[in-house]
């Protein structure tokens, strides 16, 4: 559902993306680590059209992101990492503008609204603006305007920080059942959470792909937890780039 | 078109659940009844409204780039720009939906100022015809300054910048054929030409043409281009920062 090729992004002299590629299918959900500035957010912002890549592409559901930026916007739930949103508007009244914006029509809205307050738990604090709401509902608010639509693809960056435990283990028991359904892409630095809601991982530093396998095989391969995987790929800063695994 | 009716919407939501637009109509309201009458309106004994057309210009270069400052400078700052982009819309919706739905405010505190219409019929029979025809020129005047505003707007994070900046774009574009701009242009040795074509951007002598009751094509048509043109370079600015992340 998901294919990206060679994907590049630069910032002035910042290389930010240098060539990410990799694909993920229905039923994918494909974890996206790297550390602090390795390119995760950039790339995810590639993917959900906000910002267009120098060179190299991807496709959406067979939309490419370039070319066909509307289309692919339509049929991907998008979490920013900042969770932008207006801030005197409240999670109700925000996300009926949502669902304005996606064309739910009217008789539709209420249930749409009504599931995804519940799936959230946001319906405590639907009527207060979201400005004033605290980091963790505010996220779940920006979860809600990814989910609204139902879409077949879901792009979440980092969707569980600022999150206590008892929510963080809802968000995940959500992802885990939205699965199903839909290909999703989710960037962490959680390496549990990898372990508990991820079947593929993606792992780039500095804007490089460094590996692309699933948790089980890593952990084999390398012969320890994700953790020390991680930190044999990403901390050893002038080392060759491993070839990833490939399914 | 669904992008740029839910932009607007919601942007005209905005303004009237914020104290946005409560502070800009009381504002603007009262600045423009005082100006009408601190100048002499009754000892004109004329049933005009020529004093309230004539201190408009003046009050909307200050007051519609305060207006505007926000349309693009605060989406970038708090990032909802993000949001907005990563939604099904365009550029091209976005930019005016927003400037259409800022426009409709300022529309909306022309008519406002009906009372002052109704304290001229009251008092006289004044020209129905230079009051419709002051009304048009009035509102596309605004919506010329709104457009200079918003491209400022889309420039800049911030707003104050974006603000400083439009009160002076509007300004020479208002003043651009009053003598004293030219006599300080014609100092630097510019060719006639070059003073005579901005003679002819200058928006006063066009304004004023409305005030006596002439609606010409070509200054509604120059007041529309001008802003259209403006809108366009919103767009391409807008498109511009965004790629640049």
């Amino acid at each position: 559902m998901i294919e990206v090729k060679d994907l590049r992004k630069a910032f002035g002299p910042i290389v930010a993306v240098g060539g990410v590629s990799f694909a993920a299918a229905r039923g994918d959900v494909l974890g996206f680590l790297g550390p602090n500035g390795a390119g995760k957010s950039t790339t995810m912002k590639m993917l959900s059209c906000f910002l267009a890549p120098d060179s190299g592409t991807a496709t959406v559901v067979g939309y490419d992101i370039v070319d066909q930026p509307v289309e692919v916007r339509r049929r991907i739930g998008y979490l920013a990492e900042n969770v932008p949103a207006y801030d005197e508007m409240t999670p109700e009244s925000f996300l009926r503008f949502v669902c304005d914006v996606r064309g739910i029509p009217g008789k539709d809205r209420p249930e749409a609204i009504g599931r995804v307050l519940d799936s959230c738990s946001l319906a405590g604090v639907m009527r207060q603006p979201i400005g004033t709401l605290s980091k963790g509902y505010r996220r779940r608010a920006g979860l809600a305007q990814a989910l609204i639509h139902d879409p077949p693809v879901l792009i979440l960056d980092e969707p569980t920080d600022g999150l206590d435990p008892n929510q963080k283990h809802e968000i995940r028991g959500l992802i885990k059942r939205l699965a199903k359904e839909k290909c999703i892409i989710v960037s962490t630095h959680i390496l549990e959470e990898v372990e508990a809601i991820c079947n593929r991982m993606v792992i780039i530093d500095r804007g490089q792909m460094r590996v692309d396998s699933t948790p089980a095989k890593l952990r084999e391969e390398f012969g320890g937890t994700l953790e020390q995987v991680f930190r044999k790929l990403t901390v050893g800063r002038d080392a060759a780039p491993v070839a990833g695994g490939t399914r | 078109m669904r992008g740029f009716l839910s932009v607007f919407k919601r942007e005209l939501k905005a303004y009237f659940s914020t104290p946005l637009a409560y502070v800009f109509l009381v504002i603007f309201l009262v600045g423009c009844t005082w100006q009408t009458f601190q100048q002499n309106f009754f000892e004109m004994r004329e049933a005009s409204l020529r004093i309230f057309f004539d201190q408009l210009p003046q009050l909307f270069i200050l007051l519609v780039p305060a207006m505007a400052m926000r349309l693009w400078a605060e989406e970038r700052r708090s990032n909802s720009i993000e949001l907005l982009f990563t939604l099904p819309i365009t550029p091209v919706q976005a930019v005016l939906a927003k400037f259409f739905a800022c426009w409709a405010v300022l529309a909306l505190a022309l008519v406002l100022t009906c009372p002052m219409v109704i304290t001229v019929s009251y008092l006289g029979s004044p020209d129905a015809g230079t009051i419709v025809t002051g009304y048009l020129g009035a509102l596309l005047l605004a919506g010329m300054y709104l457009a200079i505003g918003s491209f400022f707007s889309c420039l800049t994070r911030n707003q104050v910048i974006a603000f400083v900046l439009g009160v002076v774009a509007c300004a020479l574009f208002f003043f651009a054929g009053s003598p004293y701009m030219l006599n300080l242009l014609a100092g630097f040795q510019m060719p006639a030409k070059l003073l005579e074509a901005v003679e002819s951007l200058s928006l006063q002598s066009r304004f004023e043409s409305f005030q006596r009751g002439v609606i010409g094509l070509r200054d509604v048509g120059f007041f529309l281009l001008l802003a259209a043109g403006w809108l366009w370079a919103n767009i391409v600015a807008l498109k511009e920062r965004m790629a640049a992340g």
